[in-house]
């Protein structure tokens, strides 16, 4: 069928790759929709169109999908996402805290986008690292104890954009990634 | 069975919204809460429990279980009133009103709404409510006849249902979550099947509503008759809303033999044919207008002693079709026969679009299945065989007779509605539509299915039976016994051999009743495997 | 309590947080990794769900139901094919112990997995990971593919004529994908509604109507140490009906939070909080724990628990001796749960606290079914109202009433789920209810931990 969304090579490829993994296409479509949002940033009605006549559905199946799930998008968030973890574990320790410093250092107020459209903040559900919380997810990377000075200084270096680079805030997955390395 | 009908089996109500018995069960309104306990049995030895006077022990599960997904069981008890259960709608009841907006001076389904109904009787009776009310779309263009309002829906789920288990047409879905789920269609997509009036007749409350009827007629005004779709050969049952003689709304009736709790978008409109502008509704006679009574004896005139051919109609009653057949034999007329056919959509709009072809089979007008052209009509009508046309409300050049051919030829039109034949005829005599008279259609499954008047006919109108047995007393100077409805019942019911003998109207008018279809079991008839219809197998008693 | 801190017992997370062994299958294979594949493939597959029943292992994602159990009610006479999915959607609020899992030794749980599949004789297996795990699911997927190659996964294992393809599918974002019935829905493709049990039971009629097993992450990978010591042995750890170790996640106001694994029974609550967890901070006194994850009841400070336990021995504790186990926390009247342990100290504004539960079930809610739906977001404006000074004193009452109309009336255990918080928040802390309704000041105290 034809690439009206003008999907990469690689994204159809793996799109082909996943849909026959189901016994039933319809269960292919959350991983589908993933594949979409990854590349374009967002599923909005042409999108979903596309993806409906893929999988040989009807677009309002789509919709459903996309609508019900915090993490499917009709619009896209901002360049740099920041999660922020407010259930009550994350909260005990601080979050709330976080949440206001971002706001105030990034210039946007959770729940919305910069107008630049650099920044945004969604203040989320439980992100099950609650031992470590307060729990802040940036660019699919998890970040513990973010808190009080902390989040302060986390804050400055987004913005510099050092915060890859930190020695001092090493996300989960790299403090992972480092003993497959080694 | 679900506890639910059973507990209806024996007069006690279960209230529920989101259970319906033609669809598959939800289980998500939780209105129907009931308590349900088992006969204990002994662990090891399979034995029964008994209480100390006999009577089995029951094991009453310790949480309310939903009636509509509870199948009844030998030995089941079930509670339908207790402490608990009246707790359970009261709460129910109330968190259903929480979000719910105070439309009911405003909504049409005010007097049958199943919230109204089950508040008063079920409710709490005051809300405990002082927060906020969600917000959602109000007054939104679902599709063409249909108009949503999303905040008083109850998300019940059963228009969803419907669409995808009977209409066969998914366009509706849920969208957002939680309390903030918002019944919708796709951008772009529309609720516009030739079935989405069904999902107002089963929204429990006033979210789905017809844009025909909104605003018009308090429900409590409406007075409401029993009748038979006449739109195609599926004989959907129907109630006639009407106030002062006026047709406000058609809604279906429940048969479970023929339409279950379905019928068309298009069979509903079929009421405002009474008012339409091709209304005939003056006997005239070349052109002036006469009293019916003199137009009749003109008519009878006309039919004595000339070369007549009929122009019988598949939309007549089995009534008329008898008493057309008796003008034929007094007559030696010959009769002619036309079938409307068009494409058949599998539910309850057949490829036969009139109500009554196997009437014509029954009542003897014609042995043979019709086609949709009267091409043989037009050879006679060539070769001068005919000097009187008898028609009864068909459209002639629409059934391939050139007008040619009937420039030698008076014709005596007997109809509702005017047509090209109604302009060229000599005497036209008004009929009455289905919803002003009583009669009788013979459906696709052969069931025989009878209906009375809805309103009053047009003044100075009578029915069509009337007007045949009228012409016929004329013409023989016999039938002098036909004066009632009855009466024509009688004489073609009693006839040698008829496979009416045991049949009367107030039976068939109380629910459909099988005819013995032998006889023309070899015809081809048109129709598909559409719902409770399968062509060829039908139902004998 | 004791004296001398008691020992973890690293049954699962032996080799997750050693330095030297990362997530590749070489050093899975290094310490051992798929030989009791191999011992299971020896058995027949009756044999190895006879284990895990005589083992009496119980779920370890929130309802602690014995898995051999759950096996035994698989329908396996219909004809239909089996599936076995993995619950790796960890939601529950205080919940962290499968990540560490998934992360630090997929192979552990492929292991587990087949060892499954082989015994309830599935046809395909699924796992179903939150979202938000990114890199786990990546983590998974190479495995798998690891696994592949060596043939412990997917088509002819180990060269038998036994296949069964893993298939890690993400989730997007949803609590209700946590519920079985809700997970399988959303597996196939459609809104996470939970179903009607009866008649969806998932073992008779589960993902695409067919036979489906739904099992914890934790709980697949006890299936592997079940096959390697044999079921009786199992049995044998922890106490009667709480067998084998169960990793607990302490979260909130102590000093060293974090996920522990310890045999049933082998230490109370008090243990935990001030000897493994290095209690709260200085100066903070205890005020409230929650056992289970937010789902659970919540259990006051000075709280005494008595009564008589399923041996029939009477009891008489304070919060810190419920022993940390499944029946323990069940009799002191909350639950295990999925062993997430929160804990509060005196400086939580308890109705805050609750504020807070209640917006998270309230955002979650998937909206299916009346009582959860309005009663969760109802119970969430009274609270959040309560938060900003408008407390009334009714509305204490008026939030158990709205609670109790929820419990028991819903689909699935959502229900229970939204309403135990905010029950066992007002039953216990009347108090701190009356205080509020009699605080009508809708300003903050700047130094005051905001928790809504």
């Amino acid at each position: 069928m034809q690439n009206s969304l003008k999907l990469s090579e690689d994204t159809l490829l793996k799109i082909d790759e996943v849909v026959p993994k189901y016994p039933e296409k319809r269960s292919a479509a959350l991983m589908v929709i993933h594949l979409v949002q990854d590349q374009l940033g967002a599923v909005d009605d042409k999108a979903c169109e596309w993806i409906a006549q893929r999988l040989e559905l009807q677009p309002i199946n789509i919709k459903e999908l996309i609508t019900f799930y915090p993490m499917l998008r009709e619009k896209p968030w901002g360049r740099k996402h920041i999660r922020v973890c407010r259930t009550l574990p994350c909260a005990l320790r601080g979050s709330y805290g976080t949440c206001k410093t971002f706001e105030d250092k990034l210039g946007v107020k959770e729940g919305h986008i910069r107008d630049d459209g650099e920044y945004s903040i969604e203040f989320m559900e439980c992100l099950a690292d609650c031992g470590q919380g307060p729990v802040v997810i940036v660019d699919e990377k998890t970040y513990e104890n973010i808190e009080g000075k902390r989040a302060v200084e986390f804050a400055d270096l987004l913005i510099d954009g050092k915060l890859e680079e930190s020695k001092e805030f090493q996300s989960y997955e790299d403090s992972i990634s480092s003993k497959s390395n080694s | 069975m679900n506890a639910v009908e059973a507990a209806a089996l024996h007069g006690s109500e279960v209230p529920h919204y989101c259970y319906h018995p033609k669809l598959s069960v939800a289980g998500n309104c939780r209105m129907c809460l009931v308590e349900m306990g088992t006969p204990l049995r002994d662990r090891a030895s399979g034995e029964a429990i008994l209480e100390d006077d006999g009577s089995p022990k029951i094991g009453w599960v310790p949480k309310p279980v939903i009636g509509c997904a509870t199948n009844v069981s030998e030995g089941m008890h079930i509670k339908t009133e207790s402490a608990l259960v009246s707790e359970c709608r009261e709460g129910i009841m109330e968190f259903l009103l929480v979000n719910h907006p105070l439309d009911c001076p405003i909504c049409d389904q005010a007097g049958e709404c199943r919230l109204q109904e089950f508040a008063t009787d079920y409710g709490r009776g005051y809300s405990r409510y002082i927060e906020r009310k969600n917000v959602k779309p109000k007054r939104t263009r679902l599709g063409p006849r249909v108009t949503l309002d999303d905040e008083r829906c109850i998300l019940c789920s059963r228009c969803i249902r419907f669409s995808q288990e009977i209409a066969k047409d998914d366009v509706l879905g849920f969208v957002d979550r939680g309390s903030f789920s918002t019944l919708t269609c796709f951008p772009g997509k529309e609720l516009s099947n030739n079935y989405s009036l069904n999902t107002v007749d089963i929204c429990p409350v006033g979210a789905l509503t017809s844009t025909d009827f909104r605003f018009k007629m308090r429900v409590w005004f409406l007075k409401e008759s029993k009748s038979i779709c006449f739109e195609s050969s599926a004989g959907c049952n129907t109630t006639v809303s009407s106030r002062e003689g006026v047709i406000q709304r058609i809604t279906p009736r429940r048969n479970d033999l023929v339409n279950d709790t379905w019928m068309t978008d298009s069979g509903r409109a079929l009421y405002k044919l009474v008012d339409s502008n091709e209304r005939i509704l003056r006997p005239s006679v070349d052109g002036t207008d006469l009293p019916l009574n003199q137009v009749i004896s003109q008519a009878s005139l006309n039919l004595k002693n000339r070369k007549i051919g009929i122009v019988a109609s598949c939309h007549s009653t089995l009534e008329e079709q008898f008493l057309i057949r008796y003008l034929a034999d007094e007559t030696h007329a010959k009769v002619f026969l036309r079938g409307h056919f068009s494409d058949d959509d599998g539910i309850l709009l057949s490829a036969d679009r009139s109500p009554n072809l196997r009437g014509a089979l029954v009542s003897g007008l014609t042995k043979e299945y019709p086609t949709s052209r009267l091409n043989s009509l037009d050879e006679q009508l060539a070769s001068g065989d005919f000097d009187v046309l008898l028609v009864v409300g068909e459209d002639l050049a629409d059934s391939g007779v050139s007008s040619e051919n009937l420039k030698n030829t008076d014709i005596i039109f007997v109809g509702s509605h005017q047509n090209s034949t109604s302009v060229l005829s000599k005497i036209v005599i008004p009929g009455l539509t289905v919803f002003e008279k009583s009669g009788s259609f013979i459906n696709r499954s052969f069931l025989l299915q009878s209906f009375e008047e809805a309103i009053p006919s047009p003044v100075g109108l009578k029915p069509d039976w009337m007007i045949y047995s009228e012409i016929l007393k004329i013409i023989s100077g016999d039938y002098s016994d036909i004066q009632t409805f009855d009466d024509v019942w009688k004489l073609f019911s009693t006839e040698n051999g008829s496979i009416l003998s045991q049949v009367n109207f107030s039976d068939s008018l109380d629910h459909a009743i099988s005819i013995d279809a032998s006889e023309w079991a070899g015809l081809p008839f048109v129709e598909k495997e559409a719902l409770n219809y399968v062509p060829n197998k039908h139902l004998i008693n | 309590m004791s004296d001398s801190k008691p020992a973890e017992r690293r049954l699962i997370l032996k080799n997750a947080d050693d330095p030297n062994y990362s997530n590749r299958i070489s050093c899975y294979l290094r310490e051992g990794g798929y030989k009791n594949l191999e011992k299971a493939f020896k058995m027949k597959p009756e044999d190895v769900g006879e284990e895990v029943l005589k083992s009496g292992v119980r779920g370890r994602g929130g309802a602690g139901f014995p898995a051999g159990m759950k096996w035994k009610f698989l329908d396996r006479k219909s004809g239909k094919p089996i599936y076995l999915i993995c619950n790796a959607d960890e939601s529950e609020p205080g919940t962290f112990k499968d990540r560490q899992i998934m992360y630090k030794d997929p192979h552990q749980l492929i292991e587990g997995m087949m060892i499954a599949a082989y015994a309830i004789g599935a046809k395909q297996a699924f796992i179903y990971i939150r979202a938000e795990f990114h890199e786990g699911a990546r983590i998974l997927d190479n495995a798998i593919l690891e696994a592949k190659e060596a043939g412990f996964c997917g088509d002819r294992i180990l060269d038998s004529d036994y296949s069964c393809d893993l298939v890690v599918h993400r989730g997007a974002g949803a609590y209700i994908c946590g519920e079985e019935t809700g997970l399988i829905e959303s597996l196939e493709g459609k809104r996470p509604n939970p179903r009607i049990k009866p008649p969806y039971f998932p073992a008779v009629l589960g993902l695409y109507q067919c036979p489906t097993i739904v099992n914890n992450v934790e709980t697949l990978c006890n299936v592997k140490h079940i096959i390697d010591m044999g079921g009786e042995e199992f049995s044998k750890i922890g106490k009667p009906n709480n067998t084998g170790t169960r990793i607990w996640c302490v979260s909130g106001q102590v000093m060293k939070p974090g996920y522990y694994e310890f045999e049933c029974g082998a230490l109370t609550l008090g243990q935990m909080i001030f000897d493994v967890c290095g209690g709260l901070r200085p100066g903070r006194s205890l005020k409230a724990v929650i056992p289970g994850g937010s789902s659970a009841k919540v259990l006051r400070a000075d709280e005494r628990f008595s009564g008589k336990l399923k041996d029939g021995t009477e009891f008489d504790w304070g919060l810190e001796d419920i022993p940390l186990d499944f029946d323990g926390p069940m009799s002191a009247g909350s639950m295990s749960g999925s062993g997430g342990i929160i804990v509060m100290d005196d400086t939580v504004d308890i109705v805050e606290a609750m504020a807070n539960v209640n917006a998270f079930y309230a955002h979650e809610s998937c909206g299916q079914c009346t009582p959860c739906r309005e009663g969760s977001l109802w119970m969430r404006k009274i609270s959040q109202r309560m938060c900003n000074g408008g407390a009334r004193e009714e509305d204490a009452d008026l939030l158990l009433s709205v609670a109790k109309q929820i419990e028991g009336r819903t689909i699935c255990a959502f229900g229970e789920a939204a309403s135990w918080p905010t029950q066992s928040f007002v039953t216990k802390f009347k108090e701190d209810f009356v205080r509020k309704a009699m605080d009508s000041s809708s300003v903050r105290d700047p130094k005051s931990l905001q928790l809504i």
